[in-house]
């Protein structure tokens, strides 16, 4: 159910009807973020379309909330174009370069990182750099918070504008597990006392590719090449303890590893059935919201591990064909903003880490962040640990690669 | 049939497989590549996976067919002309109302080793407090893949053959043959059977190709390592890595060419079927199991209609359910929250759903009946290649073809206005309307024509006064069956509408990937609702307006 889109290289046929349409190029000029009065006023009355995944009604409703706020403040319509796979977000916007598409685009505002990000930024299909020019961006610690301007290492350049916070952290339910593992090799003695209990979303889904990726940097000897293009590294060398582990682990898993959930709602619902006891999540506050929402039974409670878990930032990133610009800068502030940001982490909407640095705000609005108070499975900032960064991208993508031709084809 | 309509539906598809074809051999400029070369065809074959997708591909396809066309045809040979084919009959409109993705959430909750049957059994039967770990969605072979697509195939099939058994003395036939001493079965397979397929080979066809490029039931109850062809062309192109979409190009024209092959193959099964067929025929056993085949056609329908409707029901009831853990039969308590939460929504798109599919609906029958009309009026026939034309947008798998329409749809400054969704719903629905209404237009007893014109009636007023009221009731259905095609449509709404034109389908996905079951619950049964009152309504009108004729309002 991801959104199919091979590209069409329209040269003749798209050219040609462009052209008679009137459709080329208009020549426009680019919105400027140091002016920002100036982005306001052209805001107001623009209809920004934020193409976002529609798969979780908290986020949904949070959009929601945001729209309604941007329509109240600043005049602008924001729609929300629920997508079931953000990278089809990015085949529309290639698809649109393919087609001759300069202006006008049908994507204002993506939600983004990592993969999608660096493919886009490769690409030239990005618009910026906007997001270090914007008034909220005052409010945030890049120097202290890396993730803010390294997106899984690649340099954000001002090319899209971080919302939230997400860190890896497993939940499990108690009911059924005294002890939860601390550790990767941890888990495997886990596994080997309760074979067939825990299982991870197929790579390459993201959640999937991100344990083996946690897996890595606990199991690795060294991590420093992680951090750099995997063409640079010993690949076999630093990730052959990963392979020795999985090799150990797989027949273990849920379905001794002949199948595997598709994606992290997927692994939820196992939990939900009793077919797992462990799941892994990037959302710290997913545990309590699915409690609340009965889709996870009032016992299962979050862990991380004794190393750390990864952490990274979602962002938001414009289109270079994007028709509203100014609209979706103002959405993005506005998504910065604290009154926005508290809102985010309030576990009861969102629970998701906040961007800005505390100790930049006033009083009142420090205020915000100090009275919320966690949800019944979620840990606090001290429990969580400083996240460990993400790898660079090229290791995921050869990682799951390999992960796929050894595990993801008939055994 | 008018060459505007074929020439359109040829255009369209054209366009659509030369937006596939430039990528799958390097031309690509939007990532910088415009020398022509073989890199992906490479790309293709060195994934490790693609025998044994390929090979999942084609079997379950073949495997799916044969089911669903065997039991289709089982089914009619025990039971046509009974009660109890009447009360299948009843059946078909809901069955045909739920959408496969919908029918195969629900079978996969029901059949899983946590679903719904194993609750109803544990742990007073079983002895398991927990589910056990036993494979049975995502089998290796395939085989809960087969048995979900037959599953909501065999209702369309028998939907087919019904149309097509009204065109032939079937009965008449059958009772030639059981006073010669054949049993029904062997009767019916003997004398009806080779009419009938003859009529129904296109919608077989259909069934094939759909088979073997279908995504979304795969994805649902398909292996997983590797998934079908289909399912991994799309994995490649949603992969963040761009330089993959060369390879899902490759892919996408292996998987035509697969369907091609396919639909090769099954000719060639069809010949060699038939050489041994009048064999059979002339050996001239009689047959004497009827017994067994009438009950083992029953179980197969009771099993279809089971799957389908049982696994909704365990969707209904996750809409309104509390926390549900396993083994419990039933939710520890029950909300109206997902559908008071959800409601406002669901409505929204249910309004632009019923505009869209509406609107396609009425041309694609306009459409229709202009062919048919010019049809009977100047006496053609229409050729094999007209109806292979009409077929074109069934048997491409859509992955194929529909990327490049919508590049052409953004290149025309076309994409994303509800006028372009619904020109590209009509590509998909009229073939169905199509095909439910060519035969019992045809069989219109022209001498009622004759009759009128005798009386001074021009062509246009039989139409309109006298063919048109006679076959409200097919042309009704066949409306049906087409509302119930768009309301379906996945991928050229989202893909044509670029994300701006939202149906209840497309929402319904979207949330999906979130994986609340209660929420797929509550889309499940808005999406099986709004086609299903184009059914009931099918049914309802004719009675209405025809209140006081007899001959028109009642039954078959």
């Amino acid at each position: 159910m991801r959104q199919p889109t091979p590209p069409f290289s329209a040269a003749l046929a798209g050219g040609l009807l462009a052209g008679l349409l009137g459709q080329a190029a208009v020549a426009q000029t680019a919105p400027d973020p140091a002016d920002w009065d100036q982005v306001v006023a052209s805001a107001e009355g623009q209809t920004v379309y934020w193409n976002a995944w529609g798969g979780n009604p908290q986020v949904n409703a949070f959009i929601q909330w945001t729209a309604d706020e941007v329509q109240d403040r600043f005049g602008i319509a924001l729609e929300h174009v629920k997508l079931s796979d953000a990278a089809s977000a990015v085949t529309t916007v290639l698809n649109e370069k393919s087609a001759g598409r300069d202006t006008g685009g049908s994507i204002d505002l993506i939600w983004i990182n990592g993969e999608n990000f660096a493919a886009m930024k490769r690409n030239d299909l990005l618009f910026g750099p906007w997001s270090e020019a914007i008034p909220n961006w005052q409010l945030t610690d890049p120097a202290e918070n890396t993730a803010l301007t390294s997106d899984f290492t690649v340099p954000v350049d001002g090319l899209e504008a971080p919302w939230s916070m997400a860190q890896v952290v497993f939940y499990y339910d108690s009911a059924d597990i005294d002890t939860p593992p601390a550790t990767i090799p941890g888990l495997l003695d886990w596994a080997r006392a309760h074979p067939g209990r825990f299982t991870y979303p197929q790579p390459p889904d993201f959640l999937g590719s991100t344990f083996l990726k946690q897996a890595l940097l606990e199991l690795a000897t060294e991590t420093d090449p992680l951090y750099a293009p995997v063409d640079e590294a010993d690949y076999a060398a630093i990730s052959a303890p990963l392979w020795d582990y999985l090799e150990e682990l797989t027949p273990l898993l849920w379905r001794q590893g002949q199948a595997y959930p598709q994606t992290g709602p997927a692994q939820r619902q196992l939990v939900a059935d009793d077919e797992i006891d462990i799941a892994i999540s990037f959302n710290p506050g997913e545990a309590s919201a699915a409690i609340a929402n009965y889709e996870l039974p009032e016992t299962v409670r979050s862990f991380v591990l004794e190393g750390g878990t990864i952490g990274n930032a979602s962002f938001l990133a414009i289109p270079f064909n994007a028709n509203a610009k100014e609209g979706a800068m103002v959405v993005a502030n506005f998504l910065m903003s604290p009154e926005a940001q508290a809102r985010a982490q309030d576990p009861d909407i969102l629970g998701v880490g906040t961007v800005l640095d505390l100790d930049k705000l006033e009083a009142p609005d420090r205020a915000r962040f100090e009275e919320l108070t966690l949800g019944v499975a979620t840990l606090s900032t001290e429990e969580l640990g400083t996240p460990l960064p993400e790898p660079h991208p090229s290791w995921m993508e050869r990682i799951e690669e390999d992960w796929e031709s050894r595990y993801g084809v008939a055994r | 049939m008018p060459v505007l309509t074929m020439g359109l539906l040829a255009l369209l598809v054209a366009a659509g497989l030369a937006g596939v074809l430039a990528p799958a051999f390097g031309w690509f400029p939007a990532l910088g590549h415009t020398r022509p070369g073989l890199g992906a065809w490479r790309d293709l074959f060195a994934w490790p996976g693609i025998g044994a997708a390929t090979r999942l591909s084609v079997t379950t396809a073949l495997a799916a067919t044969a089911l669903s066309l065997g039991t289709t045809m089982l089914i009619c040979a025990a039971w046509h002309g009974t009660r109890v084919f009447a009360a299948i009959q009843r059946l078909l409109s809901p069955l045909l109302s739920v959408p496969h993705a919908a029918a195969a959430l629900g079978l996969a909750f029901l059949i899983s080793p946590s679903g719904w049957i194993v609750r109803l059994l544990s742990p007073w039967a079983t002895g398991w407090e927990r589910p056990p770990d036993i494979l049975i969605a995502h089998d290796p072979w395939g085989l809960t893949l087969i048995a979900g697509l037959a599953a909501k195939e065999i209702p369309f099939l028998l939907l087919m053959t019904l149309a097509a058994l009204g065109q032939m003395p079937a009965r008449r036939s059958l009772l030639i043959a059981q006073t010669q001493g054949y049993g029904r079965v062997t009767g019916w397979l003997k004398t009806v059977f080779p009419q009938v397929y003859g009529q129904i080979r296109l919608p077989v066809y259909a069934v094939l190709a759909f088979s073997a490029s279908v995504v979304d039931v795969a994805l649902i109850l398909g292996p997983t390592t590797p998934a079908t062809l289909s399912v991994q062309v799309l994995d490649w192109l949603n992969d963040p890595q761009l330089s993959l979409r060369f390879a899902a190009a490759a892919g996408a024209l292996l998987q035509l060419g697969l369907v091609v092959g396919l639909l090769a193959v099954w000719r060639g099964s069809e010949l060699a079927a038939m050489r041994w067929g009048r064999g059979w025929v002339a050996r001239g056993h009689r047959g004497r199991a009827d017994v067994l085949w009438r009950g083992l056609a029953l179980v197969a329908a009771g099993l279809a209609a089971a799957a389908v409707l049982g696994g909704l029901a365990g969707l209904a009831v996750w809409s309104m359910a509390g926390f549900w853990s396993f083994p419990d039969m039933l939710p520890q308590g029950f909300t109206p929250r997902a559908w008071a939460t959800h409601w406002p929504t669901v409505a929204d798109r249910v309004r632009d759903t019923v505009i869209i599919a509406g609107a396609a609906t009425a041309i694609a029958l306009a459409l229709a009946l202009a062919c048919l009309e010019a049809e009977h009026r100047y006496r053609l026939k229409p050729s094999a290649r007209e109806m292979w034309l009409l077929y074109l947008p069934l048997i491409v798998p859509q992955a194929t073809f529909l990327t490049g329409l919508q590049m052409l749809a953004i290149a025309s400054g076309t994409a994303g206005i509800m006028a372009s969704v619904v020109a590209v719903h009509v590509l998909f629905v009229l073939p169905y309307v199509f095909l439910s209404l060519a035969e019992p237009w045809r069989a219109w007893d022209p001498r009622h024509a004759l009759l009128a014109e005798t009386l001074g009636a021009g062509p246009d007023r039989v139409f309109w006064r006298l063919r048109l009221p006679m076959l409200l009731r097919p042309i009704l259905t066949a409306a049906a069956v087409g509302f119930a095609v768009s309301v379906g449509q996945y991928l050229p709404t989202v893909l044509i509408g670029t994300g701006r034109v939202t149906t209840l389908t497309t929402e319904a996905v979207a949330l999906s990937s979130g994986g609340d079951r209660r929420l797929i619950g509550v889309y499940a049964i808005a999406q099986t609702a709004v086609p299903l009152l184009g059914f009931l309504a099918a049914l309802a009108l004719p009675a209405l307006v025809f209140r006081n004729r007899r001959g028109l309002s009642g039954a078959t």
